[in-house]
C-alpha cells in the first residue's frame, strides 16, 4: 500500500466508525410489517427491545399533544391508546431513517436520497419476487435497495468538502457520480458503503452486492442483479435523486436473465404509482422526525 | 338538545333502492343546544345537506367536532357551503396526528388540493378556524361542554361526550373494543389485560349515565371475527357498552355499506334477542338518517 492509499483507507474507516449503528430491530420492523395481517405482539416485542425506538415513541407520546390521564411507561401501554395500526407507522418512520443525519455540509438532499433507497428497495424486491429463479429472500433485495447507496451518507457526513465537489463534478460533467467520487475521493461509495454494512454486520451477501452494485455484473447473483436493475429503473423514472442521474446500460447477460430490456421489464412491473405514493408518504413523515 | 341523524353509513355512500329507509350518506350528526348553538359531529356526505338547511338561518357559526381523518368522516367537509360564503364562522376540531405530525388543519389542507377540488383552502370567505383537541379536555360552546375521549381505531379516533342543560349525549366515531394481542398463555397476557381493563373502565366513565349513545355497530358477531383490528364494533359490543355505561338510549350507527335496509333490521332484530335483559332499561334503536329527537 502506497502512503496515500494508507491514509485514504484510515480516513475512510474513521468515517464509518463515525457511523451510528444500525439496529437489528429496524431490520424486523421492516420485515414484520411488510404482513398487513402481522402479529402484534411481535411488533410490540421488537420495538420494546430496542430502547432508542421506544424512548422515541413515548417521547412523542407523552409530548404536550395528548393528555394521557397517566404517562405512557411502556410499549404495550401506547398500543392500548394509539392501536397497533399507529404505533406501526410509527415504527416505520424511525426505521427508515434511524441513522440519518438531519442535514449535512455537502448540501446532499437526504430527502430526495432516501425517495430514491425507498423505491430502489421496492423495485429490487419486487423484480425478484417476479424473476427471481432461485431461493434469493426478496426481503434481501429490499434492504439491499435501502442500503445500497448509505457510502454517501458517511460521505456527506464525513468527507463533505471532498463529496460536494464530487456531487458538482457528476453534475457538470454528466459522468457518473462514482466516477467523479474516485477522482475526487479516490474511492466510490460503494466501498464505503460496504464497509459500513459490514461494521453494522449484515450478512456477507449483502456487503458482496453493495460493494459491487457499480462493479462488473454476474447475472446468476439475484441479489446483485436486481439491485442493479432496481437502481437503474429508479433513476430512468426519476424517482427520487441520489445525486447521480447516469442509467447505467444494461449488460448483455442482464438482458438475457431478464428477458427483455429495461422498457420490457419497467412494463412488466405494472402500476408502480401505488409504490412511488408510498415511498413519498414516508419521505416526507421521515422530516419531521429527523428534526 | 336536539339530535339529527345526517348520515348513518359506514366506509362509503351507499345510495340506492335498497337503502332508501337508512340512507345511504356517511357519517354527520347535528346537535342543537337549547340555545340553538349548533354542533356538527363528523363531516361525512351527509353534511352536504345539512349545509343546505342553514342557508335560510346565515350567518352561521358552525363547530364541527371530527372524530378521526378516515374519509367517511370528512368527504363532505369541502362541500359545507356555508364555508364559502363570507360572515359564517366554521371552527373545525379534531385530533393531531403522530404520524404526520400535524394536526386537524392537514385535513383540509389535503382535500383541497387543486388536483382534488377547485377551490383553494385561501380561497374559503368563511371564518374558518382549526381546533386541536387533547382527549379528556373539554371545550366549551356556547352553553355546551364537549369531551374528547380516546377510543379505539386504526387511526386516532376521539369520542364526544356532549352535555348542555343537564342532557348528554356521547358519539364513538369509529370504535373497536380493545382486545389482547397475547394469548392467556403468553407472557404479557396479564399485563396488557390490565391495561386494556383501565382503558375500558375509563372509556365507560367517559360515557356515564348518558342519555344518548351513539355508537358504531358495523359488524354483527358473524362477521366480525374476520374484521378484527378492522377498529369497528358490533351490535353486541355496542349493546354491552351501553348498559356497562348505564346509558338512557341507544343509536347504532356506521351501518355497513353493503347492508339493505332489510337485511340490517334483520341482523338488528338478532342482536336484539341475543339481549333480552336490556328490555326496559335500555332503549336500543337503529340510527337512520333524517331522524331527529329531542331530549
Amino acid at each position: 500500500m502506497t502512503a496515500t492509499s494508507t491514509e485514504l483507507a484510515r480516513k475512510l474507516s474513521a468515517a464509518v466508525e463515525k457511523m451510528p449503528a444500525f439496529p437489528k430491530s429496524v431490520q424486523r420492523v421492516l420485515e414484520i410489517t411488510r404482513d398487513i395481517n402481522c402479529q402484534p405482539k411481535e411488533l410490540v416485542m421488537v420495538i420494546e427491545k430496542d430502547p432508542v425506538m421506544t424512548m422515541k415513541l413515548l417521547r412523542i407520546l407523552n409530548s404536550a399533544y395528548y393528555s394521557f390521564p397517566t404517562p405512557i411507561t411502556s410499549v404495550n401501554q401506547s398500543v392500548v391508546y394509539l392501536g397497533i395500526n399507529t404505533i406501526k407507522n410509527m415504527a416505520l418512520s424511525f426505521a427508515a431513517v434511524g441513522v440519518l443525519p438531519p442535514t449535512n455540509a455537502a448540501g446532499f438532499d437526504i430527502q430526495r436520497y432516501l425517495m430514491h433507497s425507498l423505491t430502489t428497495a421496492s423495485l429490487a424486491r419486487m423484480l425478484c419476487q417476479k424473476f427471481g429463479a432461485d431461493d434469493t429472500d426478496p426481503t434481501d433485495c429490499y434492504i439491499a435497495g435501502l442500503l445500497h447507496d448509505f457510502g454517501k451518507v458517511v460521505f456527506a457526513q464525513f468527507m463533505p468538502v471532498e463529496f460536494k465537489e464530487a456531487l458538482a463534478m457528476s453534475e457538470e460533467q454528466a459522468t457518473s457520480l462514482h466516477a467523479a467520487e474516485q477522482k475526487v475521493i479516490g474511492a466510490d461509495h460503494s466501498l464505503v458503503g460496504a464497509m459500513l454494512v459490514e461494521k453494522w454486520q449484515f450478512p456477507k451477501l449483502l456487503t458482496e452486492t453493495i460493494r459491487h452494485h457499480h462493479g462488473a455484473i454476474l447475472p446468476g447473483n439475484t441479489l446483485q442483479s436486481c439491485l442493479f436493475m432496481a437502481d437503474q429503473i429508479s433513476k430512468k423514472l426519476s424517482m427520487g435523486n441520489s445525486g447521480n442521474l447516469v442509467v447505467e446500460e444494461l449488460p448483455p447477460a442482464l438482458v438475457n436473465r431478464f428477458g427483455g430490456d429495461m422498457d420490457d421489464i419497467i412494463a412488466q412491473l405494472g402500476d408502480l404509482t401505488g409504490m412511488v405514493n408510498e415511498a413519498q408518504s414516508f419521505t416526507k413523515g421521515s422530516k419531521e422526525l429527523m428534526a | 338538545m336536539k339530535i339529527k341523524f345526517w348520515g348513518v353509513r359506514g366506509s362509503i355512500p351507499s345510495p340506492g333502492p335498497k337503502t332508501v329507509r337508512y340512507g345511504g350518506n356517511t357519517t354527520c350528526i347535528e346537535i342543537r343546544t337549547g340555545n340553538n348553538e349548533l354542533i356538527i359531529l363528523d363531516g361525512g356526505t351527509g353534511i352536504f345537506p345539512l349545509s343546505q338547511t342553514l342557508l335560510k338561518e346565515l350567518p352561521v357559526t358552525a363547530n364541527i367536532f371530527n372524530t378521526h381523518s378516515h374519509w367517511d368522516h370528512i368527504q363532505g367537509l369541502p362541500f359545507f357551503i356555508p364555508i364559502f360564503i363570507p360572515g359564517n364562522k366554521v371552527r373545525l376540531h379534531g385530533s393531531f396526528d403522530p404520524i404526520s405530525g400535524e394536526g386537524v388543519e392537514r385535513v383540509i389542507a389535503i382535500q383541497l388540493q387543486y388536483s382534488y377540488f377547485p377551490v383553494r383552502e385561501v380561497e374559503m370567505k368563511s371564518r374558518f378556524e382549526y381546533v386541536n383537541v387533547m382527549p379528556n379536555e373539554a371545550v366549551t360552546v356556547g352553553s355546551a361542554t364537549v369531551t374528547p375521549v380516546l377510543l379505539n381505531h386504526p387511526v386516532i379516533n376521539l369520542g364526544y361526550r356532549i352535555e348542555c342543560n343537564g342532557k348528554s349525549v356521547f358519539f364513538t366515531g369509529d370504535h373497536e373494543p380493545h382486545t389482547n394481542i397475547y394469548n392467556p398463555d403468553e407472557d404479557g397476557y396479564a399485563e396488557y389485560q390490565s391495561l386494556i381493563d383501565v382503558q375500558r373502565q375509563s372509556i365507560e366513565n367517559a360515557i356515564k349515565g348518558v342519555d344518548v349513545l351513539i355508537a358504531d355497530s358495523a359488524y354483527t358477531i358473524e362477521e366480525y371475527p374476520a374484521k378484527k383490528g378492522w377498529g369497528h364494533g358490533t351490535f353486541d359490543s355496542c349493546i354491552q357498552l351501553a348498559q356497562a355505561a348505564g346509558a338512557k338510549i341507544l343509536y347504532c350507527t356506521h351501518h355497513e355499506p353493503t347492508r339493505s335496509d332489510d337485511a340490517l333490521e334483520k341482523v338488528f332484530a338478532e342482536a336484539l334477542a341475543r339481549h333480552p335483559g336490556a328490555e326496559g332499561k335500555l332503549d336500543i334503536r337503529l340510527a337512520r338518517e333524517g331522524e331527529e329527537i329531542v331530549i
